[in-house]
């Protein structure tokens, strides 16, 4: 790790004064903690989140989900207000990493990273949630534009995660042998109006999306069965070492299949 | 058998140290003035280096110094050695490419050592080491063996033409031939053997002190064989004279065979220590062991097994590429030569077999000894064909096996080595018994309905151990005899020093060489220390690796422990006024057979350092010392059964059984010796189903150079395993020990994937079976 100036604000405000090109945000550390270790990282300043009381705790106010952007993956798991509107999304919670990992890193710290193979991405743009950032209120499908690339400006930062619990939802995700990451996970939801919501992790070329394929079979009949039928297009997923694209879109099935069976 | 005797099942003594962080590795130490050493490594598999540019690098804070090779061969440091000289079979001997521990003209993989920084921090040297320019002209690469003996592929080595090192073979070749062309039924494969990245928990690390006031080094190492580094440092590197050159290997956190050779690192630690003035220490981070380290396996095998009408085999023709990477290591021409080969008969009477090696250099890390050496390559390649032809002659693969089993001892094999004893149908038997073999077809269809494939193979091993004798290896081209030296000291209050050149990183020698004791004299294990790992301190030893500190470093402890009882006799006869004859030593005291006449242990050691009254002319003072030289190797022999259930719609393997059944010969403690299996069963699973190494083909830059890419086996990859021995004495050693070190790694890997295949109904797997390689095959 080269040399860094550590900062601790108080407030939104006073963290964002201190934001620079050169600077960088901390939440968690999960992913930018390791990167500087290896030195693939070097910002000057680290701007550490996590003792800003407004980007805390988590408000459920009838199925209105608020999750803090500080919140750990670990609270987020435990969240019994949550879980008992939302459990697809509190059971991805406590299974992202490892307990390490979930009691450090953060809902706002991943989805500002937006890592393609994270879990929490393909939830949100499945739920159709917002993301509030200290200057302005996102879709997730505004804010995720892309692989580790989001809408998020110089000095902006997620404070807060909000989405409608659905009448259903479930998580499926096939972890990759060695990182343990998502080689594929596929978020599934139905809202109370019938509407549909699958998001899928770990497997997009660029980064998390919604699978209007698996949305219309499953917006019939929200059933494993719906998506016997249905075939996913290789094209622009992704291929590595550990899967190709032909084997993540037969995982995208098959981790749908499972996530509708999860979610009742 | 005692509470703490040999068979007894005592708690490791050396644990207390290492599970409340007290161990002493060789990054604990920490002497006055020490510095800190970064290597400047390469970034491309093949370059020339046209310039090293270290000025700005020097002016930096902390710096004490920036080296390079050029001052290495100025200061008469050596070229790194093979030290097992292997003929080709037209006469000539291997063709060796110089290593050089800092790489002067050409870099030939990524991570070859190009300079080093010393600083004052282990991050100043770092920093610094980022500020040398190394000005590189980038040349082809090639990364696999079968690509690097074709015509044009890019050269390593002038010494090697087309990049092969040798092209060796074992066996009678027309024979076999003859045998193949008149059988009944011949099964033919291809089989690759996945390279394979040791990853001890302990990376590697040295330190290097020079002494000017006594013209003295000392290296501190994380080696397996202390002695044998400083014979080598000494003899070829020109490091120091060994009268002047200390080598300590404390505590090692796991070795695997990755750390019996000397590697580059340490000898330039002690070099840049004279070079600097001040002692200079490093240590490996992950990325480091994983580009450097030497690598394991990695062979690409075509094999064929002829039959007769009754399916007894004939033949067995084997022809093996081996990658050896960039440079020769240590061992590395003897692995898939000598290791590899004189096993291909495994359990079997196969009455003509061939083998054919031709290795290769390549832009990849160094391939060495790993967990096995050479013995999981062949048993893979004979497990797999065995299973695979049982498949096409439609019988029971176990009983395929069971026909053809040797069952009459000794046995010499077409492939130099003479089997000295062996059971092979009783662990056969054992492993079916503990597997409830006859239930898998109901547990088959009970799995199906579940919607899962499930599956079952078997692996009937044999291995060679305790690698030995020196007059045999020496023939075969070994550089050192391969005995094994040991001293017993009894103190003159009677507790006992135990002084051996066998070295632990894990393997509870602390545990069990005491037992040794306890059980020839029957004092608490408690009172016997186990002194190894100095080179000061331990005359000479050849260290661990091959299953080799039982049956040779044991055998060593029990010659010195014959002499001191011998002597300890004597000196009771005299105090007792008895004949020696009638002496006999138990519970801690010495009595005369058939009275009540008693002394005490420590009254009797007390006597012979008094030395005031000895049997007339008798030395003072209790010590013996002796080397111990093998007849033979030792064949410790198993069969291994493998349950897994395939998830066809993910391709994830679970295994849901396995079972080890082992002939160890004598167990010294139990628990050590399961502990040895479970490891090395997790490491063969680690093989089979997780762990693969991969480079680049293009670029040769390795891929799978961190735990997000290479899955190492973890916890919940692993079943219960369910263990049992049965045992045949081994009669080439006084213990009739045969070693467990490595039998885990060997018999599993065939096991696995025959239950993989098995399940899928698809033969044709390669190593690591990850989800993706299944779930392909069975679209295919």
């Amino acid at each position: 790790m080269y040399a860094t100036t550590y900062h601790r604000p108080a407030s939104v405000d006073e963290a964002v004064k201190l934001a620079s090109e050169e600077a960088k945000y901390l939440s968690g550390g999960q992913t930018l903690l390791p990167t500087m270790k290896q030195r693939l990282a070097a910002p000057s300043d680290l701007i550490d989140l996590r003792h800003i009381d407004a980007l805390k705790g988590i408000s459920v106010d009838g199925k209105h989900v608020r999750i803090g952007a500080a919140c750990t993956h670990n609270e987020i798991a435990n969240s019994d207000a949550i879980s008992a509107v939302c459990p697809g999304f509190t059971y991805l919670a406590g299974h992202i990493g490892d307990p390490a990992v979930r009691h450090m890193g953060t809902i706002g710290g991943s989805i500002a990273n937006n890592d393609p193979a994270a879990d929490y991405p393909a939830a949100l743009l499945a739920l159709g949630a917002t993301i509030t950032t200290n200057s302005r209120t996102l879709s997730a499908e505004e804010f995720f534009t892309g692989m580790f690339e989001t809408a998020l400006e110089e000095g902006e930062m997620v404070t807060a995660v909000e989405f409608d619990a659905p009448e259903k939802s479930g998580y499926a995700k096939f972890r990759n042998p060695a990182s343990r990451y998502a080689m594929t996970g596929v978020f599934v939801c139905k809202g109370a109006d019938g509407s549909v919501g699958v998001g899928v992790a770990g497997a997009g070329a660029d980064g998390a999306f919604r699978s209007p394929e698996m949305e219309s079979a499953l917006a019939s009949n929200f059933a494993a069965s719906a998506l016997e039928g249905i075939s996913i297009d290789p094209s622009g997923l992704m291929t590595d070492m550990h899967a190709s694209a032909e084997y993540r879109a037969n995982l995208i099935k098959v981790m749908g299949k499972r996530a509708v069976e999860q979610a009742g | 058998m005692g509470v703490e005797g040999i068979g007894a099942r005592v708690a490791r003594k050396e644990d207390k140290r290492f599970i409340t962080g007290k161990g002493r590795y060789t990054d604990d130490m920490v002497v006055v003035g020490m510095k800190h050493a970064h290597f400047v490594r390469s970034p491309y598999a093949h370059a020339k280096i046209r310039s090293i540019d270290a000025s700005a690098a020097e002016k930096m804070l902390g710096v004490i110094a920036v080296l390079n090779g050029k001052q290495m061969t100025e200061d008469g440091i050596g070229n790194l050695i093979c030290g097992w000289m292997i003929h080709s079979k037209d006469g000539s001997p291997m063709n060796m490419g110089a290593w050089r521990p800092i790489a002067q003209d050409t870099v030939r993989y990524v991570g070859d050592a190009v300079a080093v920084v010393v600083a004052d921090t282990k991050a100043q040297a770092r920093d610094a080491a980022e500020a040398v320019v190394v000005d590189y002209e980038e040349l082809p690469v090639v990364t696999e063996a079968v690509q690097a003996l074709k015509d044009g592929a890019p050269q390593l080595h002038p010494e090697a033409k087309n990049n092969l090192i040798f092209d060796w073979e074992i066996g009678d070749a027309a024979a076999t031939d003859a045998a193949i062309k008149s059988a009944a039924h011949v099964t033919k494969m291809k089989i690759v053997n996945n390279r394979l990245i040791p990853n001890p928990m302990e990376p590697r690390a040295a330190l290097g002190i020079y002494d000017e006031a006594e013209d003295h080094y000392t290296c501190y190492t994380t080696s397996q064989n202390p002695h044998v580094a400083r014979l080598v440092m000494s003899a070829f590197y020109n490091v120091a004279p060994e009268n002047k050159l200390r080598v300590i290997a404390p505590d090692v956190g796991g070795g695997f065979g990755s750390k019996i050779y000397i590697y580059p690192e340490e000898i330039v630690c002690l070099w840049a220590s004279k070079r600097t003035g001040v002692p200079v220490k490093w240590n490996s981070d992950r990325t480091e062991a994983f580009l450097a380290d030497a690598h394991g396996r990695d062979h690409v095998t075509e094999v064929e097994m002829a039959f007769d009408a009754d399916n007894n085999m004939t033949a067995l023709k084997v022809d093996t590429i081996a990658n050896l990477g960039a440079y020769m290591s240590l061992f590395s021409s003897s692995v898939p030569t000598y290791l590899y080969a004189t096993l291909f008969s495994g359990q079997y009477k196969i009455p003509a077999i061939h083998g054919n090696v031709r290795t290769v250099y390549t832009n990849t890390a160094p391939v060495d000894a790993y967990r096995g050496a050479g013995r999981p390559e062949a048993t893979y390649l004979l497990e797999r064909i065995v299973e695979t032809a049982a498949r096409e002659l439609n019988v029971d693969p176990a009983e395929l096996r069971r026909q053809n089993f040797i069952r009459e001892f000794p046995y010499q094999t077409p492939v130099i080595m003479c089997y000295d004893a062996g059971d092979y149908e009783a662990s056969l038997e054992a492993a079916m018994q503990a597997a409830d073999y006859k239930g898998f077809p109901a547990r088959r269809d009970e799995a199906e309905s579940r919607g899962k494939l499930r599956g079952i193979g078997m692996s009937c091993y044999i291995e060679a151990c305790g690698i030995a004798p020196s007059q045999a290896v020496g023939s075969l081209g070994a550089g050192v005899g391969l005995w094994e030296s040991a001293e017993v000291r009894v103190n003159a209050v009677g507790t006992v020093e135990v002084l051996t050149g066998s070295h632990s990183h894990g393997q509870g020698h602390e545990t069990t060489f005491a037992q040794l004791v306890n059980d020839r004299f029957g004092l608490p294990i408690d009172q016997v220390s186990i002194v190894h790992g100095d080179t000061d301190k331990v005359q000479m030893g050849m260290g661990t690796y091959g299953s080799r500190s039982g049956a040779v470093g044991m055998s060593a402890i029990v010659k010195a422990l014959d002499k001191v009882e011998a002597k300890a006799k004597k000196i009771a006869a005299h105090l007792l006024e008895a004949d020696e004859s009638d002496i006999e030593i138990s519970g801690g005291e010495l009595k005369v057979k058939g009275t009540d006449k008693t002394v005490p242990w420590f009254q009797m050691a007390l006597a012979a350092y008094t030395a005031h009254n000895l049997p007339d002319g008798m030395e003072p003072g209790l010590k013996e010392g002796a080397f111990y030289d093998p007849t033979n190797f030792t064949f410790p022999a198993g069969c291994y059964i493998c349950e897994v259930e395939v998830d066809p719609d993910t391709g994830k393997t679970e295994i849901v059984q396995f079972v080890a059944a082992d002939d160890f010969g004598k167990i010294i403690n139990p628990m050590i010796v399961e502990g040895q299996v479970h490891g090395g069963i997790a490491q063969g699973i680690g093989q089979a189903l997780l762990e693969g190494t991969s480079y680049d083909p293009e670029t040769g830059q390795l891929l799978t150079a961190s735990y997000m890419d290479y899955t190492m086996p973890r916890a919940d990859d692993l079943p219960s395993f369910k263990v049992s021995t049965t045992e045949t004495a081994c009669p080439g050693n006084p213990l009739g020990i045969k070693g467990c070190g490595e039998a885990g790694a060997i018999g599993s890997p065939p096991a696995l994937i025959n239950a993989i295949t098995n399940a899928i109904g698809k033969n044709d797997l390669t190593m690591p079976a990850t989800p993706q390689k299944v779930w392909a095959a069975l679209q295919g």
